[in-house]
């Protein structure tokens, strides 16, 4: 060869073109009649074999007591783990001597959703949550604040338990 | 002459139309075959299944913004997709696409321009459509374009003799080269289809059109992993689209000529009353629909090898061309014409299903060995080395 063009060590015996080519050929027109696996997104969420994981995490969730008010209790646990400094937490205390927190916020932009708040939280308040579809017109609108995060309705993440490794 | 000028000008409009509808829905068809063949499902979200896909890509090439790199030579390079693109239209003028249609003031035929050397003119503007490639990719000034250019040229003058060689055994058969009578010659019955006769003149043509339309598995002058897009590189918005749209009507003039040359052109198998006086608007239209029929075949077919096939290499891609598809054409050529020839001339045998079924059998005779050795692969170097015991 004029070039050099490398050469595979190919034995020249057992090399097949036309019979390759039209096996190739049939198997491409076979799979056009074959059932396909596109699922059509904002119509179709899941299908018999796929569904979102229970252990997704994603969108925060602040769970409420019975009154309806936030379970935190501002122990500061959650922004002080956070390793992407994602929650800003400042704390207030009523007559009673209850500590609740006075803002509550979350940078959703920032989070990196790792579950440690969800995980390090002692009143099982803060939460991830399995749900994705949180896109806005606007960058502030990525900042929760105490009253949208008691707000979110969706399930909370079930995170991964090292005693039941698989979840079962 | 008025009744020629109007029924061409409307001939004109129409044919254009109906071409510039098919490409914009081949685009859409290429992407949902190769879709399903992949088990996807492909763009369906523009209309019902798609359908209005190519209006939404259309429009949106033509508000995008056209870039013009710094260096290139302004002139050629927004002449160059205008070059591909007219040559890959006009080809279809020749292409006699139903029987006549009767009208109050005469017959029309079917074909933009029943021109006497209709074959040439083909071959001619068949030609001319590497121009537009090799211009693209010289004055976009950029080396990846510029060796796209130089592949293309190269590519479509190895191809280009292959398939005029084939082609000339249907004008031997044929004794003419207006396609109207090289239809007209097919529609005897069934198995005067020249791809049975000329079965192997048909896969020479098959491949040299492959190469020619720059398709898979011949699409080196575009080659995305060592060229980037080749030739249109540097092109954008409709210019980009002109050359796309030109590989399309290319693809479409083609197997056009695929089914004329063929496969009987409109004539509708089984049957004679198609093809014989008197005409009537039904009898146009139906072989209107054989023609489609034929043309949409081998647009699938084009579709459904550039999905399968892998890319050749360019040494292989120029051996196939020069050492087995010149050689095979010219020898082939070589016993047609001396079967022809002894038929016509010492047999006395007037061209009808006989003297196709004869020149089927010598095919088939010829085939067996001839795809035995190209599917060994001892013929494109470089694929295969010598086995040393």
């Amino acid at each position: 060869m004029a070039i050099g063009v490398k050469v595979m060590k190919r034995p020249g015996a057992r090399a097949s073109y036309v019979r390759a080519t039209l096996q190739g050929m049939l198997l491409t027109l076979q799979h056009i009649f074959r059932p396909k696996v596109t699922m059509q997104y904002p119509e179709e969420k899941s299908t018999a074999d796929w569904a979102i994981a229970p252990r997704w995490r994603g969108t925060h969730r602040m769970l409420t007591d019975e009154q309806g008010r936030a379970k935190c209790v501002a122990c500061g646990l959650c922004p002080q783990i956070c390793p992407a400094n994602c929650i800003k937490l400042v704390p207030g205390e009523d007559e009673q001597g209850n500590r609740y927190p006075l803002i509550y916020e979350i940078d959703e932009f920032r989070c990196v959703f790792c579950g440690y708040c969800q995980e390090v939280c002692p009143e099982e308040a803060i939460h991830v949550g399995v749900h994705y579809e949180n896109s806005e017109f606007s960058r502030d609108r990525f900042v929760y604040d105490l009253e949208r995060l008691c707000a979110q309705t969706h399930p909370v993440s079930s995170l991964w338990d090292p005693s039941d490794p698989k979840g079962e | 002459m008025t009744f020629f000028l109007v029924t061409s000008i409307v001939k004109i409009l129409v044919v254009f139309t109906a071409i510039m509808v098919g490409v914009a829905l081949l685009t859409l068809a290429e992407r949902r075959i190769c879709a399903f063949m992949q088990d996807r499902l492909g763009p369906n979200r523009v209309g019902p299944q798609g359908l209005l896909q190519p209006a939404a890509d259309g429009l949106k090439n033509l508000v995008k913004e056209e870039t013009l790199p710094a260096e290139s030579d302004k002139i050629l390079f927004m002449l160059a997709p205008a070059i591909s693109f007219v040559p890959a239209l006009l080809t279809f003028a020749v292409i006699p696409f139903a029987s006549p249609l009767p009208t109050r003031w005469g017959d029309v035929e079917m074909v933009v321009a029943n021109l006497p050397v209709g074959f040439l003119y083909i071959l001619a503007f068949g030609s001319l459509g590497v121009y537009g490639i090799v211009l693209a990719g010289w004055s976009s000034n950029n080396k990846y374009s510029l060796l796209g250019g130089l592949r293309a040229s190269a590519q479509m003058i190895s191809y280009e003799i292959a398939l005029g060689m084939s082609t000339v055994a249907v004008l031997l058969l044929a004794g003419n080269v207006t396609l109207t009578e090289v239809v007209a010659k097919q529609s005897q019955s069934l198995l005067t289809w020249n791809v049975f006769p000329l079965s192997l003149a048909y896969f020479i043509f098959l491949v040299a059109a492959f190469a020619e339309t720059n398709r898979l598995p011949f699409d080196l002058p575009e080659a995305e992993g060592e060229l980037i897009a080749g030739y249109h590189t540097e092109y954008s918005a409709m210019k980009f689209s002109m050359f796309y749209i030109a590989e399309y009507a290319n693809m479409v003039t083609a197997s056009a000529l695929m089914a004329t040359l063929f496969f009987g052109g409109y004539d509708i198998p089984f049957t004679h009353w198609d093809n014989v006086p008197p005409w009537t608007p039904l009898k146009t239209a139906l072989t209107l629909g054989a023609f489609g029929l034929k043309t949409g075949f081998f647009l699938f077919l084009y579709i459904w090898v550039r999905w399968t096939l892998p890319r050749f290499r360019y040494d292989q891609l120029m051996a196939l061309g020069w050492k087995v598809m010149l050689p095979l054409a010219l020898l082939y050529l070589t016993v047609i014409a001396t079967l022809i020839w002894f038929l016509h001339a010492r047999l006395g045998w007037a061209y009808d299903t006989r003297f196709a079924v004869v020149l089927f059998g010598v095919n088939l005779l010829l085939a067996v060995p001839l795809f035995w050795v190209l599917d060994r692969g001892h013929i494109v170097s470089g694929s295969v080395t010598e086995e040393r015991a």
